[in-house]
């Protein structure tokens, strides 16, 4: 069931459980298997306690299309999600550079780029995501225009930001 | 195959020699994984010797096993075990986290270690790339360092030796503290913050193996399973109903604090001399207040409950631990006289960051000041501490010290059993009264006086796992969570929380069989497979040696403390009688398949194709007299 039009998924980090329930529906769903490490969305957690989900954001300019030399990816009309041929796709890791966030990642045996599609507009990630009352990852209906590409940050940066938020900028200056 | 890679990793920390090591399908179906497989290796390879290993020393094992059904049931865990220098047995102590995932992903079940390294070691697993690593700048680091260090510089190795891939996420790892390292017989294995395997002592094996952490990440899938339509829907199945355990979630064992002690008065307080307390300070709603998130969890968990609490000012400014949950709440706090949710929180900091299992090291701080509080243990004695009940800093300043082995930290670091022998033989009284410890492990923080808690008259007298709460014998035999029960949850391997609705049993059946395509029934299960690993645990613990030996007359018994009458609350007066332990148990050792003395018959380990465990359990039969 793909809903029309475009979606966003909407990243609050203070609420991630660190469950990792989103990278198990996402690799179920685009690999068939269970493998957090060919999962479109991430969980990083550079300091325990601080779980950061990770996944493409689709800002309004795509610079990962833009710097795709070999034309293997496009964005979806429907849903705004950036889409990669994996047959074009030469894992060089230019869109990766272009990244804000350096979001995308090298499929661990396949050697492609690996980008969130948006589940055709029915994302799984939220789904469990809500299921569980956490609500760390929600769906939203619509452009979000210019705001999207804000949330194209590092695990890094963003694990620094929720840090100073959850323990206290003291205390995260000491980590 | 299936729910399995097959391999395990075989580490000679003597050599630095690394080999690939395959278990067959056959060892496999008997003895699934994790807890039942750690007995399986244990005893084939130690236990003709079994008496003679010295769990400190370079011969001992070192297993960390994942199951079939890690990863696929909701939170992932991990098995940690060898002869334990606690009990002098086996124990299966499991751990959550994301390490066993990346184990299973980087294409192993588990991990041997044998010998010990000559200089302070880590191994690095990324796939098939191991490497046993200096670990020379983070031996003597707490857990925040530790951490902190090997997650950003394998993160710089990874993306120096593997380019071209983008970000890499963490790798999962598993540590010890100081305390490990300084082999104290309380030290757990720890992951993340506040993650423990504290039963056992394992946190001490790792130390004299001179091994500080590993560090792993694999990039690979789980293993494919059986069925995977049906390993998806059981897994869903046992996720719906952790969603609905709405009150659970909520809090998670971060409420029993203040409940175990007033509803069911079986908390321990002040090294249980009373298992009552009705502190409203202590409640819920308290440490609620502390907490910066309120639902944390490891892999695949739906339970999520783990609560993040972050002291932010005042003299504990800088804890940050899980909750704290129950078990800590209860012997970093109440047990020490402690009822406010900020000395809890920071005493359980302390522990973590130094390596300590709460229950093991809150229970033997809680005996240290109990010998203060009778005139036994002065104040030079502990080296100026004036150990009073409800003084954090001074519990503090005697964690640090027993993590030093500094002073009296040196007799309390060999835990309390060890330490009430060796206070006793210098002081010339008998404080083994006041070690509140089965088989040389502290009791879990769940007393049986009262009659209203889980844990009943055989349930540590007669576990194979000593004082474990989470491993308790019980009557009816089988009940999945008694300790046949509780032997599929550590070998298979599942959380016991995802298992207290008993709508999710049926489920993990069947999740079982769709992930490896065994049909394993529960008659199957209780009479044969569940009966041969815990006989092996029983006959190593019964074995024993080399520093203490137990005698099932004599140490297959309560605390002697619970002879007390409890002094305060609703069930105020209530005691329990020897006599009544002694029948209990007696029927237990019936129904279990042991004899009069607690020693597994002839008739039973060869109905079970037991044959060698037999042959050492006749020694020990004559030696008891048994009929």
């Amino acid at each position: 069931m793909s809903q029309s039009g475009p979606i966003w998924i909407y990243r609050n980090y203070l609420n991630c459980s660190g469950c990792r329930r989103c990278e198990i529906v996402c690799s179920l769903s685009h690999e068939g298997r269970i493998w957090p490490e060919a999962s479109r969305v991430r969980i990083f957690m550079l300091v325990p306690g601080i779980e950061i989900p990770h996944l493409c954001v689709q800002c309004h300019d795509y610079p990962c299309v833009e710097a795709c030399s070999v034309g293997a990816l496009s964005t979806s009309k429907e849903t705004g999600a950036v889409l990669v041929d994996k047959e074009k796709c030469i894992a060089c890791g230019q869109c990766i550079e272009a990244c804000p966030g350096k979001i995308p990642y090298i499929h661990p045996t396949d050697k492609y780029a690996v980008i969130c599609d948006l589940c055709n507009g029915d994302p799984k990630c939220v789904k469990v995501c809500s299921e569980g009352g956490w609500n760390a990852l929600q769906l939203i209906r619509g452009r979000v225009g210019y705001n999207s590409k804000l949330y194209a940050k590092t695990p890094e940066m963003i694990t620094t930001e929720v840090m100073k938020v959850l323990f206290g900028e003291e205390i995260a200056e000491l980590i | 195959m299936r729910g399995y890679s097959g391999k395990l990793l075989e580490v000679d920390l003597t050599t630095g020699n690394i080999k690939e090591n395959r278990i067959s399908e056959g060892v496999f179906r008997q003895y699934i994984g994790g807890r039942g497989l750690a007995a399986k290796i244990l005893w084939d390879r130690l236990g003709e010797r079994w008496e003679e290993i010295d769990p400190l020393g370079p011969e001992n094992i070192l297993l960390m096993l994942t199951g079939p059904l890690t990863g696929f049931i909701p939170g992932g865990r991990i098995c940690i075990s060898g002869k334990s220098p606690q009990s002098n047995g086996m124990v299966g102590s499991t751990i959550a986290g994301e390490f066993p995932i990346e184990l299973k992903c980087a294409g192993y079940d588990g991990i041997i270690f044998t010998g010990a390294a000559e200089k302070p070691s880590y191994l690095l697993i990324k796939d098939s790339d191991i490497e046993l690593k200096d670990a020379s700048h983070i031996w003597g680091k707490g857990a925040k360092e530790t951490v902190l260090t090997l997650v950003s510089e394998t993160r710089k190795e990874f993306e120096n030796k593997y380019r071209g891939f983008g970000l890499w996420k963490e790798p999962s790892i598993l540590y010890i503290g100081p305390s490990g390292e300084k082999l104290c017989r309380t030290a757990a294995v720890t992951a993340k913050w506040s993650h423990a395997a504290g039963y056992g002592g394992y946190g001490a094996v790792m130390g004299s193996k001179k091994l500080k952490a590993v560090v792993v990440k694999g990039t690979g899938p789980l293993p494919e399973v059986y069925d995977l339509e049906k390993t998806i829907e059981y897994a869903n199945k046992i996720v719906q109903v952790m969603l609905n355990s709405d009150s659970f979630r909520r809090w998670g064992t971060g409420a029993a604090g203040y409940t175990i002690g007033a509803e069911l008065s079986s908390e321990p307080v002040m090294n249980w001399q009373e298992e009552w307390h009705d502190e409203r300070s202590y409640g819920v709603d308290k440490f609620e207040l502390f907490w910066v998130k309120k639902f944390w969890g490891d892999f695949g968990c739906a339970l999520t409950c783990l609560k993040l609490a972050v002291i932010k000012s005042g003299a504990f400014k800088g804890a940050i631990t899980d909750n704290p949950d129950y078990e800590n709440q209860a012997y970093l706090g109440t047990n020490l006289g402690i009822f406010d949710p900020q000395s809890n929180i920071y005493l359980t900091w302390l522990a973590d960051e130094l390596g300590f299992c709460g229950i093991q090291v809150g229970n033997a701080l809680a005996f240290a000041a109990e010998l203060y509080q009778r005139g036994i243990l002065t104040r030079d004695d502990l080296g100026g501490i004036d150990l009073r009940w409800g003084d954090a800093k001074a519990f503090a300043d005697l964690m640090q010290m027993i993590a030093r082995r500094e002073g009296i930290g040196d007799v309390l670091a060999e835990g309390t059993y060890r330490a009430a022998l060796k206070i006793s033989k210098v002081k010339g009284i008998d404080v083994t009264r006041y070690a509140v410890t089965v088989k040389g492990i502290a009791v879990g923080a769940h007393g049986i006086r009262s009659g209203k808690d889980y844990p009943h008259y055989v349930s540590y007298p007669c576990s194979v796992q000593g004082g474990d709460h989470t491993s308790v014998a019980y009557i009816p035999i089988d009940h999945l969570m008694g300790e046949l029960g509780i032997i599929l949850c550590d070998s298979a391997i599942a959380c016991m929380f995802a298992l207290f609705n008993p709508a999710n049993w049926e489920n993990l059946w069947a999740l079982l069989e769709a992930v490896t395509g065994w049909k394993i029934m529960p008659d199957e299960w209780f009479n044969v497979m569940a009966r041969r690993i815990l006989h092996i645990q029983r006959a190593m613990l019964l074995l024993g040696g080399p520093d203490l030996k137990w005698n099932p007359k004599i140490h297959d018994s309560v605390p002697s403390r619970w002879y007390e009458p409890l002094l305060k609350g609703p069930y105020s007066g209530k005691a329990l009688e020897e006599h009544k332990i002694r029948e209990e148990i007696k029927e237990y050792y019936r129904l279990i398949g042991w004899d009069e003395n607690g020693i597994p018959t002839s008739e039973e380990l060869k109905r079970l194709g037991l044959e060698d465990v037999d042959r050492k359990m006749k020694i020990l039969r004559e030696q008891y007299g048994s009929g």
